[in-house]
């Protein structure tokens, strides 16, 4: 099977309301533009609710199943940094890689003595190769803090074989008008912190 | 023209180029967007009606009169339209009937996974099922076409992997030109009274073997030849899960589910070394296969699991094939199960309804949620409208006095009309006793906020940006009023944000144990209330635990027990500050 033949598989994970519908919406048009099948498989209803959320994005010549088994994700991108580890046994051992923004969110179930923040977070990223993106910092300061999840887009651009401009237009047409600068900037910048 | 669209996007397009003039239907994960992307078309009509029951009665009316009609639903919608289905089976339609009905495996956001296709062979209705968008796109076009030609309802199934998987469509983008059909009173048709119906009967089952000499035609239904040794029957995503873990095995991918063709079974039994059928959550095919005498195996390896969605890694070991050795997964973090937003209407009223003990009937909504910890307020969640019988039949058990803990039913403004009205009518009419609370956020929130008849939003209105909270009255349903014209004993208005006022409302309503009260708390749903008043800040913290128990996702501990608040998650709704015995949380700034 040649590289384009493959399937890739992308997996998006965070924090319901953190916009990864958003971004796995961006990654899929990117990819049929650029003349891929592809699926984008999302979860609704109850886990929106601030629970753990996933979505997946398969592209490819042919995709069959949306779904992502645990070893099969090629990229995964985490909104946050526990759900990074939580998705941890998806990642393909054999050069997977994975972006995740630096915030922690901290789940209600710490607070309430259900649950115990692991302790070490940072090393347990730093054993999976993980590229860490400042992704809230830099949408700060591009002026549009909702705009995490392109940059974080951005990041992911890096190591996905679309054409950078193609991503920048359906940006552009599927952000609200008024954000469209701001999402550029978000996402070039997202670009560039991955060197 | 080329799109991306899920399933339910597919369906809403393939219907209107296939001339729907009618979609009605309750919202329910995962069918939800199909009727509100159906709804932005201006030339079709599109309502929700208060539960499915209705839905398909009306959509049933129109197809009778003539229109093309679509009525949507999930899967546990089915058992509540069951009524109207396992009549309209026997009168047929006029103009094509279609019903979705969207299953949800592994139960993502549901309370059971019982699998449609069971309902298509007990009502004897052609049921087709969609392995992608573009089929679904294909499918609804062709389900109105066997609609006409065969005089029956038809279901559509779509797994949640269907409805809410985005894949390519080619899409014609041209609405057909289908004349409206004249409707002819005919009693022996559409009336099913004992004579009229044992002939229809007769004509389930001549349209039956039609059916079935159909399904043995049809290219909805494919055997597609690969490696002989191992033939698969599947449908749906499950083909898809299969296609991806045993690409070499040769498969029937039927998207007809009812009625099987035999013959082309039997073709493809004979075809290949070793037979297996690949479903999940039921053996709705495999019960079928065996009884026409046609022998399957069980993988090789291990059985497929009974429950919960497949996946190809399932599929794989079930049939030996090497799984990718993944990384261990991390077992020492904190969960992160859904909750309750920050401000949700419904945190004061579960924090004190635990406090206080209740022994609480749930309902289905995001107030399922009172369940979890940190409220745990929850203690029965059956079905839509259950909350109020439940709690009545809790009574007749002596529950209350016996436990010496008020029983209290609890149901969101959605699920009251959806079902709760009778459920109250039964009680008040049997002059039961107890407490009922009716949580009006003003939407029908975990769905993603349709209109209901407790709002006044109709599905035009709100496809079109309607602000709930901007409701003239009268629009609106006054709940208050209706359980008064019901004739409970009382039935009082509480802000659902007000702790001391939510407290003394439980408090009186529960201290009489022969009255039956209703207490409606009002307060909007942080979706569609979005405004922010400050934000809360923690001052000498005496570490009591107070706030915690609310379980606002934005509050959490340091190492010394003192609650911490995010600043930049909070939006200052107050209920913190209300509940700190010590008065130790504040606004910033005040
Ligand atoms: S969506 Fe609305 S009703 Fe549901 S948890 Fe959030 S605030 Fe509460
Ligand atoms: S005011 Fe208190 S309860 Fe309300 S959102 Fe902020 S921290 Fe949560």
């Amino acid at each position: 099977m040649t590289q384009a033949e493959k399937t890739t598989t992308v997996l998006l994970v965070g924090v319901g309301g953190q916009g990864t519908i958003l971004a796995g919406d961006l990654l899929a048009k990117t990819a049929a533009v650029s003349g891929y099948d592809v699926k984008i498989s999302e979860i609704h209803g109850m886990s929106q609710r601030g629970g753990s959320v996933s979505t997946v994005v398969r592209f490819g010549r042919d995709v069959a199943s949306m779904i992502c088994d645990e070893g099969c994700a090629d990229v995964i991108v985490s909104f946050e940094a526990i759900e990074a580890l939580r998705a941890r046994q998806f990642l393909a051992t054999d050069g997977g890689r994975l972006f995740v923004n630096d915030e922690v969110i901290e789940p209600v179930s710490v607070a309430i003595g259900t649950g115990s923040m692991p302790t070490d977070i940072d090393g347990a990223l730093a054993q999976l190769d993980a590229v860490k993106v400042p992704a809230g910092r830099i949408a700060r300061e591009a002026g549009s803090p909702k705009s995490t999840n392109v940059v974080l887009m951005g990041a992911l651009s890096t190591a996905l074989p679309f054409a950078a401009d193609t991503w920048r237009e359906v940006i552009a047409k599927r952000v609200p008008p008024r954000t469209v600068d701001a999402n550029l900037t978000a996402f070039d910048a997202g670009r560039g912190c991955v060197a | 023209m080329q799109k991306l669209l899920s399933g339910n996007e597919a369906i809403a397009q393939g219907a209107w180029e296939a001339g729907v003039r009618v979609g009605v239907g309750y919202p329910g994960t995962p069918s939800t967007e199909t009727l509100e992307n159906l709804s932005t078309y201006d030339d079709v009509y599109c309502e929700w009606s208060p539960n499915e029951k209705v839905a398909l009665e009306v959509a049933l009316g129109s197809a009778m009169g003539g229109a093309r009609s679509l009525a949507t639903m999930k899967h546990v919608g089915v058992n509540v339209a069951a009524d109207p289905l396992l009549s309209a089976c026997n009168t047929g339609v006029n103009a094509g009937l279609v019903i979705l009905a969207a299953d949800d495996p592994s139960m993502f956001s549901s309370q059971n996974e019982q699998d449609s296709r069971n309902y298509a062979a007990f009502a004897r209705i052609p049921m087709l099922e969609p392995a992608d968008s573009a089929e679904a796109h294909e499918f609804v076009q062709r389900a109105f076409e066997i609609s006409e030609d065969f005089d029956t309802p038809v279901m559509i199934r779509e797994s949640m992997r269907i409805a809410h998987t985005k894949s390519l469509v080619d899409c014609a983008d041209e609405r057909a030109d289908v004349e409206l059909r004249d409707f002819t009173p005919d009693a022996s048709k559409y009336v099913m009274m004992p004579a009229y119906a044992r002939g229809r009967r007769q004509a389930v089952i001549e349209r039956t073997g039609k059916l079935i000499e159909f399904a043995e035609e049809t290219d909805l239904n494919r055997i597609e030849m690969r490696d002989s040794s191992v033939g698969i029957i599947a449908s749906g995503a499950v083909y898809q899960h299969v296609r991806e873990a045993l690409p070499q095995a040769s498969t029937f991918k039927l998207g007809l589910s009812w009625p099987l063709p035999p013959a082309k079974l039997k073709q493809f039994a004979e075809a290949v070394d070793h037979l297996y059928v690949v479903e999940e959550a039921c053996d709705y095919f495999a019960e079928r296969v065996h009884a026409l005498g046609i022998a399957t195996e069980q993988p090789p390896v291990c059985p497929l699991p009974e429950a919960g969605e497949l996946t190809p890694a399932l599929i794989k070991k079930s049939f030996g094939v090497a799984l990718p050795q993944g990384h261990p997964p991390c077992d020492d973090l904190p969960p992160r199960p859904p909750s309750l937003c920050a401000g949700c209407p419904h945190r004061l009223v579960f924090t004190v309804l635990r406090d206080m003990k209740a022994i609480v009937s749930g309902d289905i909504g995001c107030y399922t949620l009172g369940a979890t910890a940190p409220l745990s307020a929850v203690h029965s969640t059956i079905d839509m409208g259950a909350s109020l019988s439940v709690a009545h039949g809790l009574e007749l058990a002596d529950v209350p006095a016996r436990n010496k803990r008020p029983v209290v039913g609890v149901i969101g403004d959605s699920t009251f009309a959806h079902s709760g009205i009778t459920s109250l009518l039964g009680t008040i009419y049997n002059a039961g006793a107890g407490t009922l609370c009716i949580l009006d956020n003003r939407t029908t929130a975990m769905t993603g906020c349709q209109g209901n008849p407790c709002n006044g939003i109709t599905l035009h209105e709100q496809v079109r940006g309607a602000n709930p909270l901007a409701v003239r009255d009268g629009k609106r349903l006054d709940i208050e009023a209706l359980c008064l014209a019901l004739g409970a004993d009382e039935a009082e208005s509480v802000d659902a944000q007000d702790y001391a006022a939510v407290k003394d409302a439980l408090k009186g309503a529960t201290a009489a144990n022969d009255k039956l009260s209703v207490l409606v708390f009002h307060s909007p749903c942080r979706l569609i209330d979005r405004s922010r008043d400050g934000v809360a800040v923690v001052g000498e913290c005496r570490a009591c635990g107070k706030c915690v128990r609310i379980g606002c996702p934005v509050i959490g501990t340091d190492e010394h027990g003192h609650a911490v608040i995010d600043p930049v998650q909070c939006i200052g709704c107050g209920q913190c500050i209300q509940v700190c015995p010590f008065g130790c949380i504040s606004k910033e700034g005040e």
